[in-house]
C-alpha cells in the first residue's frame, strides 16, 4: 500500500503526516508513507485544497485533518 | 447497542442505519441543551463583568481604568462565546462547499456573472491561505478565467464569515450587511478589472505547463456525522489559533474605550479630515490580525465616534491584504501581477471608505 500526503508544509499538513504515520505504526501495516511538498507535484494530482491524502492513487481526504478511525478504514481496504 | 422491540428493520433499515438515527437524535438533544445553557450564561455576562470589576476588584465606577477593565471582562467571554457558536455554524455550512466543487462551477464562466458568483462562493468555500497556491493552480487549469479566480481570492479573506457573524451579533445587521455588500463589491470589480487588463502573461510559466488530467480519483463521501465532526474540528482549530488575537484585540479595544477621548478620535478617524481614510488603509495593510481579533477594536472605535467609512477601510485592509499571503502567491504570480492585485484592492477599499464617510 502506498500513501501520499500532499501539503506545502503548513501546520495542518504536518499534523496529517504525524497522525497517518502513527496509525500505520500502530496497525503494523506495510504501507509506505510519503510526503509530497513540491507545489508543482501537488498540482499534477489535481488536488486543490491541502492537506490531502492519496491512498493507492485514490484521493481519500482533502482540505482537512482526517480522524484516526478514517485512516484505519483506509488501511484495511 | 441494539434496537428496542418496537423497531423493525426493513430491507434498508439495517442496524447501522438505526445506529445513525440514534446518533443523530443524540446530537439534536445535546445541541438543544447546549444552546439553552449557552444562552443562560450569555444573558448574565453584563452583570457578571460589572460585579467582577466593581465588587470583586473594587475599581471605582466612572474611572478610565474601570471603564477599560469592565469592557475587557465583558467582551472577552462574550466574543469567545459568540465565536464558538459562529465557528461551529459556519463549519457546518462550509462542509457543503468544497474548493473542488467551486472550481467546477466556475470553470468556463463568462466574465462579470462569473465574478459575482466567484465572490459569493469565496465567502462560503473553506479556504486557508496556505492552500492559496494549489487552489490558484486548480482554478486556472480547470479553465476558470484569471479575473474570476481573483474575485474568489479577494472575497475569500475579505468577506470573512466569522467577522460577519461577530459584526451581526455585536453591532447589528446593518453594519454586517454594509460590510458584506462592500466586500463583495470590491471583490467583483477588482476581479473584473484584473480580467480586463489581460494579465495572463504575468502568471509564472510552470503553472501553465501543468497537466492535471491524470489526477487522483476522488473517493470522498460525507455524512451528517462528518459535518458535525467538521464543525467541531473547526471550533478546536480556529479558536485554538485565534484566541490570542481576540484577547489582544479586546485589550486594545478596552484601552480605546477607557482612555481615548471622543474629541481626539473624531479629529483623526472622523469624517471631516480627508486623510483619515488613506491613513487607516496605510496602517491596516502591514498589520496582520485575523477577522475575529479586529472586531473588538472596530466595536470600540465605532463606540467612540470614529466614522464608519474610515473604520471599514481599516478593518478591510487588515483582513484582506496580508503580507504572508503575498509571499505565498509570489510562487505563482510575477511581481507585477501582485502589485496590480494590491493596487486594485487597496483602491477599492479607499473608495468604500470615502463613500461611507460621505453618505453617513
Amino acid at each position: 500500500m502506498d500513501i501520499k500526503i500532499l501539503g506545502p508544509g503548513c501546520a495542518k499538513c504536518k499534523k496529517v503526516e504525524k497522525t497517518v504515520k502513527k496509525v500505520v505504526s500502530e496497525t503494523d501495516s506495510n504501507a509506505i508513507v510519503e510526503k509530497v511538498t513540491d507545489l508543482m507535484e501537488i498540482a499534477t494530482y489535481g488536488v486543490i485544497s491541502t492537506p490531502a491524502v492519496i491512498v493507492d492513487g485514490k484521493l481519500k481526504c482533502s482540505g482537512k485533518v482526517p480522524g484516526k478511525n478514517d485512516i484505519r478504514k483506509w488501511l484495511k481496504s | 447497542m441494539q434496537s428496542s422491540k418496537n423497531v423493525k428493520y426493513t430491507s434498508e433499515e439495517n442496524p447501522s442505519f438505526v445506529k445513525k438515527k440514534i446518533l443523530m437524535s443524540m446530537y439534536a438533544i445535546f445541541g438543544a441543551t447546549g444552546i439553552y445553557l449557552w444562552w443562560l450564561l450569555y444573558i448574565k455576562l453584563h452583570g457578571l463583568s460589572s460585579w467582577l470589576t466593581h465588587e470583586l476588584f473594587q475599581i471605582e465606577k466612572g474611572s478610565h481604568f474601570g471603564a477599560s477593565i469592565e469592557f475587557f471582562f465583558y467582551d472577552t467571554p462574550k466574543v469567545m462565546m459568540l465565536l464558538f457558536l459562529v465557528v461551529f455554524g459556519v463549519g457546518i455550512i462550509r462542509s457543503f462547499f468544497t474548493p473542488e466543487k467551486t472550481s467546477a462551477i466556475l470553470s468556463g464562466k463568462s466574465e462579470f456573472a462569473g465574478n459575482i458568483l466567484a465572490a459569493l462562493l469565496g465567502i462560503v468555500t473553506p479556504f486557508c491561505s496556505c492552500s492559496a497556491v494549489p487552489l490558484f493552480i486548480g482554478f486556472v487549469t480547470a479553465g476558470v478565467p484569471l479575473g474570476v479566480t481573483f474575485s474568489f481570492l479577494i472575497a475569500a479573506p475579505m468577506v470573512n464569515e466569522i467577522a460577519l457573524g461577530l459584526l451581526y451579533a455585536l453591532l447589528g445587521w446593518e453594519i454586517a450587511a454594509i460590510y458584506m455588500g462592500t466586500g463583495l463589491f470590491i471583490a467583483v470589480f477588482a476581479g473584473w478589472i484584473i480580467g480586463k487588463l489581460g494579465l495572463e502573461k504575468y502568471i509564472e510559466q510552470w503553472v501553465k505547463n501543468i497537466n492535471a488530467d491524470a489526477g487522483a480519483k476522488s473517493e470522498i463521501k460525507i455524512t451528517w456525522h462528518d459535518r458535525i465532526v467538521y464543525g467541531w474540528d473547526a471550533v478546536k482549530e480556529i479558536i485554538g489559533r485565534v484566541w490570542i488575537y481576540v484577547i489582544l484585540g479586546i485589550a486594545i479595544g478596552a484601552v480605546i474605550h477607557g482612555y481615548i477621548p471622543e474629541k481626539v478620535m473624531a479629529s483623526f478617524m472622523g469624517n471631516k479630515s480627508w486623510w483619515s481614510v488613506p491613513l487607516a488603509v496605510g496602517m491596516g495593510i502591514p498589520m496582520y490580525s485575523n477577522a475575529a481579533g479586529i472586531i473588538p477594536v472596530v466595536e470600540a472605535l465605532l463606540g467612540k465616534g470614529a466614522a464608519l467609512g474610515t473604520v471599514l477601510a481599516f478593518m478591510m485592509s487588515v483582513i484582506a491584504l496580508s503580507f504572508p499571503e503575498m509571499v505565498i502567491l509570489r510562487k505563482v504570480l510575477k511581481p507585477r501581477l501582485i502589485g496590480v492585485f494590491i493596487g486594485v484592492v487597496g483602491g477599492g477599499i479607499l473608495i468604500v471608505g470615502y463613500l461611507f464617510n460621505l453618505v453617513i
